[in-house]
């Protein structure tokens, strides 16, 4: 027994164990997502951090130590942005074609998910340090904590909202498409980037290369506009 | 698959000497992809390997949120009394913002005439 927890002691502070948790939990997930023909309540991440959370609670594992290990997956997210690029190149004509509808689409967009969430948060009676963190939740979490830090919210509270936005977003995008009629996959995307940012751009390239090149557009171009429009939205609205 | 990754992480740090330098109030990846697309716009041509490195990386871009998730998870407390309300606030903003911008990008598509509902399938399965 005590060599049980010797091993677990030793394995326990090194990164191998959490980066392998993770790496599991996810190739579980994501073989419960392809059984569920990919149906969008089955999301991977959703279904990855369940699995992960689970099992820190039943061994008692704090964040910091998990992160150790997981922080290895985590700094992929800077290179995966740059990725971005790529698909965007392959799709140029068709993008440079919907040039029009994407600048409208994301000027109406970026200030209904401001707007929205501001208006909402006060007709459900949340006290000003909620509304100011909620506000940056369609940015990207780097961009959206930042905001968050100049208008004087609380950035860990941010980013939770942030990604909770984003598996929202990942979840409902597909039923809510389906039931707008929308088959314009460029659209589909574009909204499922700029509404809830890279969890929605991953659900986006799982569902069509299309609407994985509008999603990354879309949370480029929305992280920008959101750190523009937050500031004037708040001083307008919130009193 | 060596030369794809210096490639993506020297436009990621280009991007964030650029964002420091400027002080832009965008996180260095995203400068780092205006630059990868700038580049690649310019002349360097999508090598089979880039193409192939990328694909990979966004394939699997599920994955790269699971640290973060679970860092919410370990978190919800911050939510604190006011929980529900905002979970549920979350919820209803972003569905709005969903079915606005989505259907502005399809009305205003279908307006001009740039609206390619049929060839936009890309022969992938249904989602």
């Amino acid at each position: 027994m005590s060599d049980f927890v010797k091993l677990w002691v030793y394995l326990s502070g090194s990164p191998l164990l959490w980066l392998t948790a993770t790496l599991v939990a996810y190739v579980i997930a994501d073989a419960i997502a392809v059984a569920c023909k990919r149906h969008p309540l089955a999301n991977p991440v959703l279904i990855a951090v369940i699995l992960v959370a689970a099992i820190l609670l039943a061994t008692g594992t704090e964040y910091p130590t998990y992160f150790a290990g997981a922080q290895f997956v985590h700094f992929l997210l800077g290179p995966a942005t740059v990725a971005l690029a790529v698909p965007l190149i392959r799709y140029l004509p068709h993008v440079k074609r919907t040039a029009v509808p994407m600048a409208v689409a994301l000027v109406v967009g970026s200030f209904t998910a401001v707007v929205s969430v501001v208006l909402l948060a006060q007709a459900f009676g949340l006290d000003r340090a909620s509304t100011l963190a909620l506000a940056p939740k369609s940015s990207t979490a780097a961009i959206a904590m930042g905001i968050a830090d100049k208008i004087g919210a609380d950035p860990a509270l941010t980013a939770v909202l942030v990604i909770l936005t984003g598996i929202t977003g990942a979840i409902v995008v597909t039923p809510l498409m389906n039931a707008l009629r929308l088959k314009n996959y460029a659209a589909r995307g574009f909204a499922a980037g700029l509404a809830s940012h890279g969890i929605g751009t991953a659900r986006a390239f799982q569902v069509s290369p299309i609407a994985g090149t509008f999603a990354g557009i879309a949370l480029g171009l929305n992280g920008l506009l959101t750190a523009l429009l937050v500031p004037v939205v708040i001083a307008w609205l919130v009193k | 698959m060596l030369a794809a990754l210096a490639t993506l992480l020297v436009c990621q740090l280009a991007g964030e000497v650029i964002v420091r330098a400027v002080s832009l109030p965008l996180p260095g990846p995203v400068v780092g992809m205006a630059l990868l697309f700038v580049l690649m716009l310019a002349r360097a041509p999508i090598t089979k390997e880039i193409g192939a490195t990328t694909d990979t990386l966004l394939k699997h871009l599920s994955l790269l949120f699971v640290p973060a998730g679970v860092g919410v998870v370990q978190n919800l407390t911050v939510l604190g009394h006011e929980g529900l309300r905002l979970i549920l606030v979350v919820v209803l903003a972003t569905v709005i913002t969903l079915a606005v911008t989505a259907l502005t990008f399809e009305y205003l598509a279908r307006f001009l005439g740039v609206d390619e509902s049929a060839a936009d399938h890309d022969g992938t399965r249904e989602p």
